[in-house]
């Protein structure tokens, strides 16, 4: 039988009755007294030098407050990075300055010139027109080979290079990575491209300016998913505010998917200009804005080569990955490519040697950082990919070749520094393979070419680290933040409990499974129970929602204060039972002592504790509230396998999913219809990224995918109804509630099965194609059956081939010619 | 958007005369013109919206047994109103955009900004049909003069559209994902007299008559002798993110064969 309350029950949505009712309140929602609206004049140049700005007839415009331009904002910080990385030679990475307004030059299409504060949105548009700005065009860098290149035009002209880093995991095992591959009995080689991606979060970015100048208070309203790390950010580093004068809320947020993360411009800009002005200034993105100035994903160049010995056990692997940053380093940037990436690089097998080198490049294009998955989906998506494409070349059974290599026993340490805790990725993939109904999948191919369409299975496995993540462990690695969470449960006299959380919800129905699980440790309805979240003024120091970790690192934070609460309202119980405190249960909502029949009731001790007549007073304190800050000493390893069934028509090489199965271990599970809905929510976006979404530039770095008319979003008639298991479960050894995760996890674990299974229709029509990049719209896979697409990596025993065929992820042409 | 003047006439020679006015512009149902207005890629002092005026709105047919549509027809209107007389055009119609696209876009709106993805003008040249506007009748082939680009003149606005309605006829769209709108798209109708082909989507031009095809097809009206034709060209053909002259100008010659396989 179902739960029907507590860990493990399905409750609907709470939040959801305002959402689909129209009663969010978003950040575009909040309309301050007096009020004035910025609108940003951006470039529409991908490099080039300020030469000059006139700003005189704008201001003279009906409405115009006032023009702000890059040198008002000489005494001010500039956007900072959270993470910092070491080259392979020591040094660190080159950190250029992020101004607010563009100081000089213009680094990408949509960087920020000036900002017009007028008293409506409209007369800020005119007045934008009206500034004249001269640029002296600059070549552009876009192609991250060329980039790096001695003679390439340089990004910013302070820095060595347009190298950000070059960086090398783990370097003392290259040499021994090297000779295995060199004496390898086979060596299957891939290049290839995860393409750039725009996260397109419905609601786009909003950020309300607001101070008061009888106390000097400063309010930042903005759509972030963690505004206590806004508020850290933009108060010590840009703008100079202490913590105590600064509040920022994050109130309904309408999906972030990583690219709400991030310390933005536009925030710090409405912040500056409410105390310059002492009027609230608002700025609500345009979409095409957010096209170009919400940070993007991925983006990744990879060759990636994995070894085998003659009885097709992995030996070694090495990849080579440049990695764009765009013109600037936002806040999580540098951390995508190397920690969530490279750590992830043994994926699911037992490989004993493992090389990762990293080179990051700046270029001119918008910032690229965290997008759904952050690093982890890019070492799936290439690992995956090449253990599939060495099944091919050595004629193997995909699935066998990865179960033979499957790392078995727990905990498993890596070659590449993490250690996996639980896991039984056989049984995920024997769940998938009922799933999917591999057995049945010749009938079915044999039915689709009778009807002249190519069928193709792909099947991967995927691990993630989430949780993120241990604070001692993030530090070593280059992060400038800790990565715990926080809780404060607040019980009031009458019983009912407030949570103050630190982990954000913009859309993963926290306020609902956050109380599931203080309903279960006390044994009362989940109505008594409030989450509030969001806003820095009344809830404690919390890092954010991202990374799957509200659950395993706010959730455990929870527990720890709810267990803080019971162990004190034990005591009180003891003392109205005249027992002693160790006697104390609780159950169902009732204390009682045990082996007697005396109770009393949830309700009666938490009376006591704020009416504390009858009390131990000289013992405890009165009142019911406790605090406690979880810092987890491990990331969480949530694991599955993957399958996805397609139709190609080979006459326009349209691909259509067929069905598509996920069987997933999430350890323990608090609402299954909530985990079902993130995977669903994950699953569109990886099947997007394989099949029809593509951040595209051409060579002068103007965005040619602008909009919905060029950036191709999936909807819900592109597939199928998912088929999602979390039945699997491996708990988590080292978080109270045994959870590992599963925000991210579909859209990780879901593009190589696309492609797998294209490469195995393709295939089964006498095509055989090695690799074709993402994503795989009818062009691309149509040229690749005849022979187009040059990008089939170099698969000879023991090859290696310093050339690389691709230069760059963002490409203008459709195809791979 | 930038400030304009909206009139709102109730009868064709109100609007004729509106449309007198410098820098004024018809508006149909918007679906093109108002978005491009919203990201000031486009201004008029003043618009004249069609949308109110009766009498160019509606379905019939007419003595020579033409399928008559008031240019102010919304999609919808053709969809539900062509659904008996006029299949291949009401299955058109239907799959334009999306339901409120449907419910406010026009065929005269369409044919007047003839954008070179749209799918109306590809019925209208295939069908050979007849753009009526208050000052003359203009013939299809004489009407799309390439991308954006059409015979009306300033102030002339399609009051109506004449459909002579074919032995059999089919259009078969190919979308771009990002826009929906087709990537290729070929109408092919079979009359009396011989079969008409029209693409759109494809050409740098805008919509097109693919000669070689209709002449085989006129001679041969059969699958086989679709699949037997040589790909158009791709020299004209729209190269962008979503697909290369090449394979625009090979899913003519395979939306083609599909258009003729659905006829019969």
């Amino acid at each position: 039988m179902p739960k029907d309350t507590g860990i493990g029950a399905s409750p609907k949505r709470r939040e959801d009755v305002r959402f689909l009712t129209g009663k969010g309140r978003y950040t575009d929602d909040i309309n301050l007294m007096g009020q004035a609206h910025v609108v940003f004049l951006r470039s529409d140049v991908a490099h080039g030098r300020i030469t000059s700005i006139d700003t005189s007839a704008a201001e003279a415009m009906e409405g115009v407050i006032r023009v702000f331009t890059g040198k008002d904002f000489a005494e001010v910080g500039g956007i900072p990075c959270g993470w910092q990385i070491t080259s392979i030679d020591g040094s660190v990475m080159q950190e250029p300055k992020h101004p607010v307004l563009a100081d000089g030059k213009v680094r990408h299409v949509g960087d920020p010139i000036a900002a017009v504060v007028a008293e409506t949105r409209d007369q800020a548009k005119d007045a934008c027109e009206a500034i004249e700005v001269d640029i002296e065009s600059l070549p552009a860098v876009i192609d991250m080979k060329a980039a790096v290149k001695p003679d390439a035009p340089k990004v910013h002209d302070d820095l060595t290079s347009n190298l950000c880093y070059d960086w090398g995991f783990v370097q003392e095992n290259k040499d021994a990575v090297d000779r295995a591959i060199s004496e390898a009995a086979h060596v299957t080689t891939l290049e290839l491209v995860n393409n750039r991606l725009i996260a397109n979060p419905m609601e786009p970015r909003v950020a309300v300016g607001d101070y008061t100048s009888h106390d000097d208070h400063s309010t930042l309203y903005t759509t972030s998913q963690n505004p206590h790390v806004i508020r850290l950010l933009m108060g010590a580093f840009v703008l100079g505010i202490p913590e105590h004068k600064l509040r920022v809320v994050a109130p309904d947020v309408g999906g972030g998917f990583g690219t709400k993360i991030f310390h933005y411009a536009e925030e710090a800009f409405c912040t500056f200009a409410a105390k310059a002005l002492e009027r609230p200034v608002k700025w609500t993105s345009s979409r095409s804005e957010a096209f170009m100035s919400d940070a993007h994903g991925r983006d990744h160049v990879t060759k990636i080569e994995l070894a085998l010995d003659a009885e097709h056990n992995f030996t070694a692997l090495r990849t080579e990955t440049y990695a764009n940053m765009g013109a600037y380093l936002s806040t999580f940037a540098p951390s995508v490519p190397t920690w969530l990436h490279g750590t992830l690089m043994a994926g699911n097998y037992k490989t004993p040697l493992i090389y990762v080198n990293v080179k990051a490049v700046f270029t001119n294009t918008v910032p690229v950082d965290a997008y759904r998955g952050a690093g982890r989906p890019e070492a799936t998506f290439q690992l995956e990919r090449v253990v599939d494409k060495a099944a091919r070349e050595l004629g193997v059974d995909p699935v066998e070749l990865r179960r033979k290599n499957f790392i078995t026993e727990f905990p498993y340490a890596t070659p590449v520094a993490v250690e996996y805790d639980t896991g039984d990725y056989n049984a995920t993939m024997d769940k998938l393979l009922e799933l999917i109904d591999r057995d049945g999948f010749p009938a079915r191919r044999a039915e689709s070419e009778a009807r002249g369409k190519l069928r193709g299975l792909g099947i991967n496995s995927y691990i993630e680290a989430c949780g993120i993540a241990p604070s001692h462990l993030v530090g070593q690695l280059g992060a400038r933040a800790g990565l715990y969470e926080s809780a404060t449960v607040r019980v009031n006299a009458t019983g009912g409990l407030v949570v103050m959380t630190g982990s954000h919800s913009h859309g993963q129905g926290h306020e609902t499974s956050f109380p599931q699980v203080v309903a279960d440790m006390i044994g009362i309805p989940e109505d008594q129970i409030e989450i509030v979240h969001g806003d820095t003024a009344n809830t404690p120091m919390g890092m954010g929602t991202y990374g799957s970790r509200s659950l395993a690192v706010g959730g455990s934070a929870i527990y720890r204060a709810t267990e803080k609460i019971i162990a004190k309202a034990k005591k009180i119980a003891a003392h109205l039972m005249e027992a002693s405190d160790q006697d104390i249960e609780l159950k169902d909502g009732r204390f009682t002592v045990a082996g007697t029949d005396k109770s009393v009731a949830w309700g009666d001790v938490t009376l006591a504790a704020y009416v504390p007549h009858n009390y131990p007073l000289e013992e405890i304190e009165p009142g019911l509230e406790e605090t406690a800050f979880y810092d987890p000493n491990n990331f969480t390893y949530p694991s599955g396998a993957y399958a996805c069934e397609v139709e190609v028509d080979p006459e326009t090489g349209k691909v259509e999913v067929l069905a598509f199965a996920a069987a997933d271990d999430f350890g323990n599970v608090v609402n299954p219809m909530i985990v079902e809905g993130q995977v669903h929510g994950g699953l569109a976006q990886g099947i997007g990224q394989a099949l029809l979404e593509n951040c595209a530039y051409d060579a002068d770095g103007q965005l040619l995918s602008a909009s919905y008319m060029d950036y191709a979003m999936p909807r819900a008639h592109d597939f199928p109804m998912f088929t999602v298991d979390s039945s699997c479960q491996t708990p988590c050894t080292h978080n109270p509630l045994g959870v590992k995760g599963c925000g991210e996890a579909g859209a990780i674990g879901s593009p190589p099965s696309v492609v797998n299974a294209v490469i195995d229709a393709l295939a089964s029509g006498g095509h055989e194609v090695g690799h074709i990049d993402m994503p795989l719209t009818p062009p691309r896979v149509w040229h690749a059956m005849h022979g187009g697409t040059p990008n089939q990596g170099a698969a000879q025993p023991a090859a290696h081939s310093e050339e690389t065929t691709h230069d760059r992820s963002v490409a203008g042409a459709a195809t791979n010619v | 958007m930038y400030d304009f003047e909206l009139v709102r006439p109730t009868n064709l020679q109100e609007a004729i005369e509106a449309l007198q006015a410098e820098d004024a512009q018809a508006l149909g149902g918007g679906q093109t013109l108002l978005p491009t207005m919203k990201a000031r890629l486009a201004m008029a002092d003043r618009l004249v919206a069609l949308s109110g005026i009766a009498e160019i709105k509606g379905i019939c047919t007419d003595d020579n047994g033409r399928i008559c549509i008031g240019g102010g027809t919304t999609h919808a209107a053709v969809q539900s109103g062509c659904a008996e007389t006029f299949p291949a055009l009401a299955s058109l119609a239907g799959r334009i955009g999306d339901p409120a696209v449907r419910n406010r876009g026009t065929i005269g709106g369409s044919l007047a900004n003839n954008d070179p993805s749209a799918c109306y003008p590809a019925a209208a040249l295939a069908c050979n049909a007849t753009i009526v506007t208050q000052n003359r009748e203009i013939p299809a082939d004489e009407y799309f003069l390439g991308m954006f680009t059409t015979a009306l003149e300033e102030g002339e606005i399609v009051t109506e559209v004449k459909f002579p309605v074919p032995q059999a006829a089919h259009y078969e769209k190919f979308i771009q994902p990002a826009s929906r709108f087709p990537l290729v798209a070929v109408f092919v109708a079979r009359y009396a007299d011989g079969v008409r082909v029209a693409v759109t989507g494809a050409s740098s031009d805008g919509v097109f008559r693919w000669g070689e095809a209709e002449a085989a097809l006129s001679a041969d009206f059969s699958e086989d002798a679709a699949r037997g034709l040589t790909a158009p060209d791709a020299g004209g053909m729209i190269s962008d993110l979503h697909g290369d002259g090449a394979y625009r100008a090979h899913l003519v010659k395979v939306m083609c064969a599909r258009a003729v396989k659905a006829c019969l």
